[in-house]
């Protein structure tokens, strides 16, 4: 390409001139607390020598604790698929705060379709529907849960795009909304009971499988697709998007009702993994996705961040939790230190944008 | 109407609310010709771009584009039909790249039956970046950097790319020099006279008279919403325009808006 360049600079296209990604810094962020926690765990007086990641076992059968590696990943999985979808509301510049709410009401919803009529040969205690909604097919509770998640998220798109309420205000209201239809669903009562095919939803492993080929999923399309690279445009600069002919208030609704309804998957799965519905499942929730989100490099002005930044900052997340855990440090401790390294990822993230600029 | 005349407008009047920005506008552009719009800073340029491009609704008036009267219900109506603007505001997404700008709205796909997500086809769309680059002999060091990461020059240069990576049956441009140093403005003047020689026309914004009288055949005057001269660049000097632009003159077959 040597005939292409124009004086000085040239015109290139380089693949070896693209910048170090924000990613990596994410990573090695993540080592660096892993480190911490092994020395941790090597230097405090009580911890016997335990390991934080390796087997230290006699057996010498795997070198990773395993147990502790699933734990890690499986305690931020269902948080995790509602990241995917915060992670996309805020590169528009926008930000929800309804999924919490929306996984409680969404796993009541979905449970009362997929509870099943005989408990140990006796009726369903929970019953909240007649025989007729008894040991339904799996895909019937979860297309219901889905489409009240894309309802919820099609109403949220709509108050921001075209009734231009700030994102902030209008998944507030629907913050207060969908606890109140969780409350409201089965007058407070748990939902429970579900059929077999629908516990398998959460069973063992699977809010992982879940998150991680959902997480792929979306990482392809916000990189390969024009949905994607639509919704960079609107968070980096909504006026351009908009001259340039991208139909903006119908691509953010899109993206409201794509983030509702990874929600609203969240809640299924949650429920499925507890096999009980109540209302005030997913409590904080939506704060944990956003952190999520906002440690793995989404900047909350938009137009920048990455489904990998926002996988890394679940392990950051998971890490800490069980860390903490090792470390015989109860929650309130664990609460602190995430308020803490939340900060400081927006610290970061500020420090790097005036460096550049 | 001859096919001849690239954009012809006929009492093109805009108010917003009770302003009168833009007050009937008539106004012919011929083909491969350069004109410039001049005037003082709230005189109605802008405006008048903004209801060519469809950016705004007009309040009254037509437009004919190739002789085809056209009402163009956005920007993009308008890029269909030919119309590229390089608007005051660069419009460019500062977190994409140089091919992300170019194509930004009217990406090149594959699998398009999949809607909106449908796949980028980031290797042809890079091809014609460079290709449309070329064409404008504009510099940019690597096409993969961000916006964000560019001089103003170089953001001017992907903004005016963009209009001519596309075969633009119009080119507009609204002080396309305003922000930029002595080298980065030559740099941006060099593409408008590479436009002129491929032979197409050009409407360029500018307050600028050295600028103006190199580059542009005709130079249209505006002041307080209404067009008050229309000038042929043989025929008028600096000091002329400068009084048309102040108001200490108006044009004869304009008389009636020297109020």
């Amino acid at each position: 390409m040597a005939d292409t360049s124009h004086g000085t600079g040239g015109l290139t296209f380089d693949k070896s001139k693209r910048t170090w990604p924000n990613e990596m810094n994410i990573l090695l962020a993540l080592i660096i607390i892993i480190v911490i926690f092994e020395v941790l765990g090597q230097l405090l007086p009580y911890m016997n020598n335990q390991s934080f990641l390796f087997d230290t076992r006699e057996r010498f059968d795997s070198i990773f604790n395993e147990a502790r590696l699933k734990i890690i990943i499986l305690q931020v999985a269902i948080i995790g698929i509602i990241a995917l979808g915060v992670t996309q509301v805020i590169i528009t510049a926008g930000i929800d705060l309804s999924s919490g709410p929306l996984v409680a009401a969404t796993a009541m919803i979905a449970m009362s379709f997929a509870q099943t009529e005989l408990v140990n040969g006796n009726p369903n205690p929970k019953a909240l529907f007649g025989a007729w909604a008894m040991d339904l097919p799996v895909i019937v509770p979860v297309v219901i849960g889905l489409a009240f998640g894309a309802l919820i998220g099609s109403i949220n798109g709509t108050f921001v795009a075209y009734f231009r309420i700030p994102p902030f205000i209008a998944t507030l209201g629907m913050f207060l909304i969908c606890r109140g239809i969780a409350l409201w669903w089965s007058g407070g009562r748990p939902v429970s009971f579900p059929t077999e095919g629908y516990k398998f939803i959460g069973s063992g492993m699977m809010p992982v499988v879940w998150f991680l080929s959902l997480a792929v999923i979306f990482h392809l399309i916000m990189r390969h697709t024009v949905y994607g690279k639509h919704t960079y445009a609107i968070g980096s600069n909504e006026e351009a998007a908009r001259m340039s002919g991208i139909n903006v208030k119908r691509h953010k609704v899109m993206v409201y009702m794509i983030a509702s309804m990874l929600a609203a998957f969240a809640g299924v799965v949650l429920s499925a993994k507890s096999s009980t519905a109540q209302a005030g499942m997913g409590e904080f929730y939506e704060l944990f996705a956003i952190a999520m989100a906002v440690i793995g490099g989404i900047s909350l002005q938009g137009g920048r961040g990455s489904i990998i930044g926002t996988v890394l900052g679940a392990m950051v997340l998971g890490v800490i939790r069980s860390g903490f855990t090792y470390i015989k440090l109860d929650g309130s401790y664990q609460l602190m230190a995430m308020g803490g390294i939340i900060i400081a990822a927006v610290i970061l993230d500020q420090y790097r944008q005036r460096n550049r600029a | 109407m001859s096919d001849e005349i690239v954009l012809k407008t006929e009492g093109l009047t805009k108010h917003y609310g009770g302003v009168r920005a833009l007050e009937g506008a008539s106004f012919e552009l011929k083909k491969g010709e350069h004109i410039a719009i001049m005037g003082d800073n709230g005189a109605g340029k802008s405006t008048f771009v903004r209801q060519i491009t469809g950016v705004e609704q007009r309040t009254g008036g037509k437009v004919w584009l190739y002789g085809e009267e056209v009402n163009f219900a956005g920007p993009l109506d308008a890029r269909e039909a030919g119309i590229e603007t390089v608007f005051q505001t660069l419009a460019l997404a500062d977190d994409l790249d140089v091919p992300d700008n170019l194509f930004l709205g009217r990406e090149k796909t594959k699998l398009d039956f999949l809607g909106p997500f449908r796949l980028l086809d980031y290797k042809a769309m890079r091809e014609a970046t460079i290709a449309g680059l070329e064409k404008t002999a504009v510099k940019i060091p690597n096409i993969r950097n961000t916006i964000a990461n560019m001089s103003g020059g170089q953001r001017q240069c992907v903004a005016i790319a963009r209009t001519a990576t596309f075969h633009s049956r119009l080119t507009i441009m609204d002080e396309p020099t305003a922000a930029l140093g002595v080298q980065e403005t030559a740099q941006v003047e060099n593409i408008i006279r590479t436009l002129k020689d491929a032979g197409e026309p050009l409407i360029l914004i500018s307050h600028n008279m050295r600028q103006v009288m190199e580059l542009v055949d005709r130079i249209i005057v505006f002041r307080r919403g209404r067009i008050c001269a229309n000038l042929k660049k043989e025929e008028t000097d600096g000091q002329d325009i400068v009084a048309y632009i102040t108001g200490a003159k108006t044009g004869e077959e304009f008389m009636e808006t020297a109020v």
